[in-house]
Parts: C-alpha cells; structure tokens; sequence
C-alpha cells in the first residue's frame, strides 16, 4: 500500500513506529544514565501510542488494555523505579564511557539494514498497515542487544534489556495484533518481576562493590577460573 | 488429570507456605520434602493414566500431556523429591557457617517450589506464549538463589545468568510470536493460534519460510538456557555458585526443560519443512541441531579439562551432555530419538546425585577448588565413593544407563553419518580423560590438614545411581514401552 | 522538462537570484536583531548587515605579502558560486529555466566548490590560524557531506527525480502527508545546515576565540572588498539553506503558473516562512551552548543517522 494512499491515522502509526527506531539510536548513542531513562520511558509513549492507534484502527479492544498494560509498566512504573534507583545512588549524571561511539552508531546502521533483509520474508505474508513494522521492531530487538553490549553500567544494561521488550512488543503487535491476553498478562508479569529483582541486584551491587560497573563483574571467566 | 491440578498446587501453594515457616528450619524441612513427595506421587499417577489412555487436553485445552511430556514431569518431580531431602541437612549446615539469616532462607524454599513449579507448568502447557513464560519464570526464580550467599562472585554469576538468559529468551519470544503469525495466518482463531494441539494438527499447512526462521530464533533463545556453546557463558557461573541443590536441579532439570522446548518447535517445523515443495529446507532444524549439539559437546569436552572448581567442572560436563543430546534430537530417526530420551532421564539423575555428592565434599573441604580437595575417600568413603561411581557413570563407564544411551546413539551415528561418529567417540574419549584426571586425585589423593567428615544424607545420590544402574542393566518392559511412544510421537518411528 | 522558456522566464529567473542577493544581508540582519532581542540586548537596526558591506566596500583591501592568485580569486569564486546556486534554488516558483536545469547533486557541488576555495584561501598565506580553521573546515566537512548527500538520494528517492524544482512539485502536489523520512531528512538537513554555515552549536558567527572558530579563523587576513564579498557569500548561503528548507519541506503556496498574483502571493508567503526559521535559529542560538570542538563529529554523525533512518525509513515504510 503506498502511503500517500492511507489515511492520516495510518501514517501516524507509521511515523510513531519510525521514531521508534530513532529512540532506539538515540539510546545507543546516549550516555548519561538519566537522559537515557527518559529516552526508554519516551519510546514506551511511542508504543503505548502504536498500540492504542492500532487498537482503534483494526477494532481490536484486547489492544487497548495491553496498550494500557504498557502504560503503567514501561511508561510509568519502570522508568519511575530506575528513577529512584539512579537518584538513590546519586548517579543520575554518571556517564557511560563507550568505546568509538561512532563505530557503535554504524554497527546499529548495519543492524537495521540486515534486519530489514531477514523481515522481508516475513512481511510478504501480512496485510494491513502494521506490515513494514515488523522489520522495525526487529531492529529495536537487535540495537536492545547491541546497548547491552556496549555498555558497562548495570543500569544501562537494564535498558537495553527493557527496550528489547519493548522490541518485541511491537512485534507482536505488528504482525499479530497482539497475542493471546493470557500470554501478554504473563509476559507483563515477567517484565514486572525482573525490573524489581533488578532493583534487588542493585542494592546487592552496592553492598559488594560499592559500584554499578559492570567491569568489576569480571571475576568468573575461564582464563584464570 | 486432576493429578496434574495436585501437582501444580502443591508446588506453588508449598512455596507460599514454607514462605511462611522458613525461619523454623527443621519444620520446614519436613514440609517441604512432604510436599515434594506429594507432588512427585501424582505425576506418577498422572503418567498411569497417559500410558493407560493417551494424551491428555484440559481446561479448554491448555494443559496437554503426552508420553514425552509427562515422563520428563516424572523425572522433575523426582528429582525434586530427592534434592529436597538432601537440602535439609545441607542448608542447615551453610547456615551455621555462613550465617545466613533466617529472612533468606524463605526466600530459598519459595524460590525451590517456585522454580519446580514453573518447570512443571512449562512442561505441562499447552500453549507456547505460557511456556514461554513459564521458562522465563523458571529464570527469575532461581535468579536470586544464585546470588544467595552475597559474595561479590555469587552476585556476578547472578547478573550473568539474568542478562544473559533474559536476551537469550527474547529471541524465544520473538520466534514465538511469529509461530503465533503463520498460525494466525492459516486460519486458527486467536486463542487456540498458539496451543500445541492444535498447531501439531495443521502443521503441515503452516508456512515453511516464516516457520524455519521461526525455528532460529526458538532454536537461539532456549538454546541459550539449554546452555549450547556459543550460548553458554552463563552456566557454569550460575550453577556454581549458587547453593548446591540448586546446582542439582539447574544442571539436572532446567536445561531440560529448554531442550524440551527446542524439540516441542523441532516437531511442528519437521512436518512444515517436510512437505514436498520446500526442497531441501527440509532438515534445516535438524542440522542446526546437530550443528550446535556436537559444538558444545567438543567444545565442553575440552574446557573440562581447564577447570579448577568442582562444580564447574561438572557444570561443563551437563553442556557436554546436553550437546549430546541436542546433537540426537537433531539427527532424528527412531533410534537417535529413542537414545536422546533415555540420556535425557540417565543424565539427570547422575548429574543430580554428582551434586549432591560434590555439596558434600566441599563442605568436607570447606572449599570448591579443585587442588585443595584431597583424598575424600579417606576423610569420609560415602562420599568419595559416590563421587568416584557418579563420575563413572556420568563419563559413561559400563554397567551404567549412560552407556547404554550413548551406545545407542552411537549405532544411530554410524548407520546415518559415518564420518561423524569418529568425533563422537573422540569427543567421549577427551571427556573422559577430562573428568578422571581433576577427580582421581579429588577422591584418593592424601587427606590435606583440617578436612573432616560432615553429617550427610547420601539417600538420593544411593537412590539414583541404583536407578541409573538399572537402567543401564535393563530398562523395564513398562518403561521401555514408556520411551517407545515417546520416540513414536517425536520421530514419527518406533524402536522396539 | 520539455518546456519552451520565453524571456519572462529568464527575467524572473534574474530576478529571483538578484532578489537572493540583495535580501541575504538583510536576512542576516533580522536573525541578529531577533537574537539581541531574545538577549534583552538593545539590538542593531536589520539593516546594519548592509551598511557594514557598504563601509567595506569602499576600503582598500590590503593582501599579505605572500598571497597568491589563489587568495585573491577566492572571493570572486565564492561569491560567483552563490550567485550561480542562488539561481538554482526554486524561491518563489518552480517555473524557471534556471532551476529545470539545475539538480540538487549540481547545487551540493556549487556549495562544495565555494568551500574548497575558502578552505584553500585560509591555508595560504600561511598563518597558523588560517591552517586551522582550514583543517578543521575541511574535517567537519568529511562528516557534514555523506550526511548532505543522504538527505539528496531520500529526496530523490520520494521525489523520483534529483532535480529540486520536480522534488517540490511532487511534495507538493501529495499535500500534508505524514512521512517519517521527510521528518528525520528535515532534521539532519538542519543540523547539517547549522554545522555549513558556521552557526552555534557548531561555531560561533559572533566571536573570533582563537580556539574555537573555524569559519572566522580562514577569513581572518582578508579585509576591505574580499573580505565584504566573503562575508556576503556567507549571508546568501545562510539565506539559501533557509529557502531550500522551506520550500522543499512546506512547499505550500508555491507559484505554479507565472502570473503576478501568484507570484505576489508566493513572494509573501516564503518571506513569511524565512522570516519564522530565522527567528527559530535565533532561538536555538540563544538557548544552546557552543559545543567543544572535538563533539562537532559527534554532533554531524548524529546528522548522518538521522539521514540514513530518513532514507531507510523510507524504503521500509514508504515503498512497501
């Protein structure tokens, strides 16, 4: 379908879903710790917002209650958490020193195009508007691995780990519609349940290393074990 | 199937309620291993009735158990009666020389049921989406047990085996949820787009592109709780470090589990695959199985050789094994299938009761390393006998089970893939060697200053060395037949 | 374009560029009075810009002792290739022999031109300080082009066709659709536009701090006309940056036929739209801080991606 022909409701969806991607750029380029919470919790807003356009466009009511389920958890009570967290151990302006960002920046480029070969298939067998979003949230699932690699704070670990949920949530929206409501309440009690032991591994950290590097957690390793 | 109701209450329910009485420790002891017990006598009376009847649908079809299923809930109910009896003493003993306070040892006994609880819930469903959570549960609750003793090593091991296995099952996830597409897309309605039955009935619809790159990704995510080897940097740590009878059901049941996931996709992407216009996407699951299997299980063969903690070593000896495994699954066939599921029962039960044998010796030598545990048979023969015969068994010695099921595997090997069964067996020759060399100076060498004998409870590890003896002498009629349908459902063939 | 052009073409084709010329100082102008304003400061009248050229222009230029033909030539070069794009840029119609022959790749390469002579003029009377603003002019514009270029190739690509005046017609023809990659080109084409022409956060256009300026350290030995025809250059880029930007993006009101009511209309309009963009790089200005120099390749990188999600997006979700 070409764009010019959807309404301004799909291009909406569209263009949120983009920004999507860019979010997940802008959190593998970031390095203060709390710019990059807000930059989670602003592309939680973009697929709360996906979602519920979505709900709305296709009829679907079970959407809307995961749209809200988002809502509270990645919008709301996650970044709010490692908010606390961040302020708790005055670490709000830490920086996360990355090694040749710019190599970082390309590798996620590489990503997205390679990504967009391995959709293509996929996308082949989907009607509707949701169909080029498949190979967007596989993008946000592969740049969540590429921030969990780069990184050496625990707390931009978590995010990277977060966004990757947030990868495929939009994929089971966008190809699906969304899964079973059983399935999406279990998956969001997943999340729930790690974001706090994440918050439980933090206080242990803190006692143990008086630090959130994880550089330090490098004593386990087959060279000298 | 009400047996199957029992069963997930009690080990739910039981965690709540040991939860509760975790700080008297003799009391919860006892609860827990009747809870255990309970849980473990109807799964055995659920298994009467599959054998008796077949596969079993409930609550509008999200349960199914059938003959593979329910005899690895069997294993797992097992092994978990076992391993709660030996955590008693054990866990009483770490308390008084670590001085773990009381608040953390609920934490331990729901975490236990927890865990058990998710392992029988994912082995149970029906539905992918909540195995998936299930597994992803089973993570989460064991999570904070291997972090349990605080040390800065235990915390690392902790965030590893989260941030790793959590990725890892992203990727499971994301295939899932392409599963759910091309069922969507054949005409299943929602609720049922994901239910094993119903997918295994149209499976030869499903499209064969979506699903093969949907096998990946599964193949990927629970690979990497399988513990495959470019996957596995998480496992040693974790199954060292937390306590020992968590390492007894992490080694001994959790990679199982995951590899029964694998196997579950494995059946659905072979009838796709097989149809006769893919062409020669046709093995695809089976070789990267295969691909992978044989990686880990060389690869760990020489890493068992670097070790210099104990329960490292034998962590590297459960991702050699599960690569043997995986490596069986994915060749397919009657007699492969038949090997990898009797392998999958043997290696439990030797890896389980190796654990609880290796949580004693440290607790003799007060220490994990390798080179300062010395001359256990002396100290205390129980125990270093039974880590003596437990290694034989596990490294595949005969009369034990594992040599039956490698030697079967073998003859698979040779009938389908010549060439590969050379790397088998020097893969199997390097294990070996790898084992024998760290524990022959472990169990006979000269008994260093301090190591003194432990109150112990060597019932499980007597119990399933028998067992593994047993079956290694000759499988019953029942539990031959039990195996044989298993081996029908997954491989479409029958060996007996 | 098989289009017959009259003379009212070409008339209008000169007038749009000499329009171009005359209105860049005055441009130039509003943005600094719009600043000091934003800065509670008293500012210059927004005619000032043309006043300091007029002084300029009537003192005798003084040359090092070494400059070459190179350093003299360079003014010349540079105002001649602003003039040139200038009559390339679509301003108010599309309707113009000039901008039918002209493509965006022919624009980027009168900008890029203007650039290699500036950069050659700072290096060679030798001082140290033309050497750096050189080098780094030239190594920001390592980064600043491949991002430029993007943005080109994704018009190109929404368009089907590289030449501005097709590219404004189709956009605007589509009316307001909702394209992710026009919104992330628009972004990297200004964060690009900032880095060319030398406004903050990149440098400083106000301030000759030795350790930062670029653009002012390759024009520092230039006085009297060259340095006035250097400096005008440098407006009617700005000015042109800005044109392009709004026409190609909200390309509303165009002129389509060449009538005087529609070009009044035009003419309207597109002041209207600059005079906005002017006030809004006033307020960027105002409110960011110069960054250090060695985050500028940062800054331009973040540039690029955005052109290439610009692009990318484009193929995703824009040709499905």
């Amino acid at each position: 379908m070409n764009l010019t022909e959807m309404n301004l409701f799909q291009q909406a969806i569209l263009t949120a879903s983009a920004m999507v991607m860019f979010m997940s750029f802008l959190l593998l380029s970031q390095s203060r710790v709390i710019s990059t919470i807000h930059t989670f919790a602003a592309q939680s807003v973009l697929i709360v917002l996906i979602t519920g356009l979505v709900a709305i466009e296709e009829r679907e009511l079970h959407l809307a209650w995961s749209a809200l389920l988002t809502l509270v958890l990645k919008v709301i009570f996650i970044p709010w958490l490692l908010h606390r967290i961040a302020r708790k151990f005055r670490i709000q302006r830490a920086a996360d020193i990355m090694y040749s960002p710019a190599l970082v920046m390309l590798a996620g480029g590489a990503i997205a195009i390679f990504c967009y070969y391995i959709a293509l298939p996929i996308e082949r067998y989907i009607e509707g508007i949701t169909r080029p979003i498949v190979a967007i949230s596989m993008t946000t699932v592969m740049l969540g691995f590429l921030i969990l690699i780069t990184r050496s704070k625990a707390i931009s670990q978590v995010i990277g780990f977060m966004a990757i949920e947030n990868g495929l949530f939009l994929a089971a929206v966008s190809a699906t519609q969304g899964m079973p409501m059983i399935v999406e309440i279990g998956v969001a009690f997943d999340v729930l349940v790690a974001a706090i032991i994440f918050g439980v591994f933090f206080f242990q950290m803190k006692e143990s290393f008086d630090s959130f590097d994880v550089d330090h957690l490098n004593q386990l390793s087959e060279g000298d074990a | 199937m009400t047996a199957l109701y029992v069963a997930l209450w009690l080990t739910f329910g039981g965690g709540g309620l040991l939860a509760l009485t975790g700080s008297r420790p003799r009391l919860t002891h006892v609860l827990n291993v009747l809870i255990t017990l309970g849980t473990l006598i109807s799964t055995l009376v659920m298994a009467r009735t599959v054998l008796d009847s077949g596969a079993l649908l409930a609550t509008n079809q999200q349960f199914y158990v059938d003959a593979f299923n329910v005899y690895l809930i069997v294993l797992t109910a097992f092994v978990g009666f076992t391993t709660s009896v030996f955590s008693g003493p054990y866990m009483t003993h770490e308390r008084h020389k670590r001085q773990i306070p009381a608040g953390r040892m609920r934490l331990y006994y729901l975490s236990f049921q927890g865990f058990l609880g998710a392992m029988m819930l994912a082995l149970s469903t029906n539905n992918l989406g909540i195995l998936w959570v299930a597994l992803e549960g089973a993570t989460l609750g064991t999570v904070l047990l291997v972090s349990f003793y605080r040390t800065p090593t235990s915390i690392e091991a902790a965030w590893k085996y989260f941030v790793l296995c959590g990725v890892g099952i992203a990727q499971a996830l994301f295939g899932t949820v392409l599963i759910y597409f091309t069922a969507t897309q054949i005409g299943l309605n929602a609720d049922d787009a994901l239910l094993w039955s119903h997918l295994s009935d149209r499976a030869h619809d499903l499209e064969p592109v979506i699903l093969s790159i949907a096998f990946v990704f599964i193949l990927v995510g629970y690979g990497t709780k399988v513990g495959l080897v470019p996957l596995h940097n998480w496992l040693p740590d974790a199954h060292s470090e937390g306590p020992t009878p968590i390492s007894a059901v992490l080694s001994g049941l959790l990679l199982n589990v995951g590899l029964y996931a694998v196997v579950r996709i494995k059946m659905l992407a072979d009838t796709a695959l097989g149809m006769p216009e893919t062409g020669y996407w046709v093995h695809m699951p089976g070789y990267l199985m295969m691909g992978f299997g044989l990686v880990s299980f060389i690869v760990a063969g020489l890493f068992l050789h670097k070790q210099q903690d104990i329960k490292r070593l034998f962590s590297y000896s459960s991702i050699e094994h599960m690569g043997l495994i995986t490596f069986a699954f994915g060749m397919g066939g009657p007699l492969a299938t038949f090997a990898a599921l009797l392998h999958m029962a043997v290696h439990s039960l030797t890896k389980s009761a190796i654990f609880v044998t290796v949580g004693h010796a440290t607790q003799i030598a007060g220490t994990q390393a390798i080179d300062r545990i010395r001359g256990l048979y002396n100290t205390q023969p129980l125990v270093g006998g039974g880590l003596l015969l437990g290694t034989a068994a596990i490294a595949g010695i005969p009369p034990f089970g594992v040599f039956t099921s490698e030697f079967l595997l073998l003859s698979a090997t040779l009938e389908h893939w010549p060439w590969l069964s050379v790397m088998l067996l020097m893969g199997l020759g390097v294990a070996f060697a790898g084992l024998f060399r760290n524990v022959q100076p472990m169990v006979f060498g000269e008994v260093p200053e301090g190591q003194q004998p432990v109150r112990t409870n060597m019932f499980p590890v007597v119990v399933h060395l028998l067992l593994v003896l047993g079956l290694g002498l000759s499988i019953p009629d029942a539990l031959a037949g039990w195996f044989d349908q298993a081996t029908l459902l997954i491989s479409g063939g029958r060996v007996l | 374009m098989d289009q017959q052009w009259d003379l009212t073409g070409w008339l209008l084709a000169l007038g749009q560029t000499l329009a171009l010329m005359a209105l860049a100082p005055l441009y130039a102008g509003w943005i600094k009075w719009v600043k000091c304003h934003l800065q509670n400061r008293r500012a210059p009248s927004i005619f000032q810009p043309y006043r300091g050229l007029n002084k300029l222009f009537h003192k005798r230029p003084i040359l090092a002792e070494n400059a070459s033909v190179i350093f003299r030539m360079a003014p010349y070069i540079l105002l001649g290739a602003m003039l040139l794009a200038a009559s390339a840029v679509p301003f108010v119609t599309t309707h113009l022999p000039t901008t039918a022959v002209v493509d965006m790749i022919v624009l980027v390469g009168y900008f890029a031109l203007a650039k290699f002579f500036l950069v050659l003029a700072g290096m060679d009377v030798g001082t140290s300080f033309g050497g750096m603003g050189s080098s780094r002019e030239a190594n920001f514009s390592a980064f600043a082009e491949p991002a430029m270029l993007l943005v080109v190739f994704t018009l190109a690509m929404v368009a089907s066709s590289t030449n501005l005046s097709i590219v404004m017609q189709a956009l605007q023809e589509t009316g307001l659709v909702l394209r992710p990659s026009l919104a992330f080109i628009l972004a990297a084409l200004l964060m690009v536009g900032l880095a060319e022409n030398g406004r903050i956060p990149v440098d400083n256009p106000a301030t000759h701090l030795e350790l930062t300026m670029i653009h002012e350290a390759m024009i520092l030995e230039y006085s009297g006309r060259y340095l006035a025809m250097v400096e005008w250059a440098a407006q009617v880029k700005l000015m042109l940056y800005g044109v392009l930007i709004v026409n190609i993006f909200f390309p509303f009101d165009l002129a389509a036929d060449l009538t005087a009511p529609a070009l009044l209309l035009a003419l309207g309009s597109v002041l209207i739209k600059l005079a906005f963009m002017g006030a809004g790089l006033a307020v960027v200005e105002t409110g960011l801080a110069k960054m250090r120099l060695f985050r500028v390749p940062t800054f331009l990188i973040l540039a690029f991606m955005l052109a290439f999600m610009g692009m990318f997006s484009h193929i995703l979700l824009e040709v499905a």
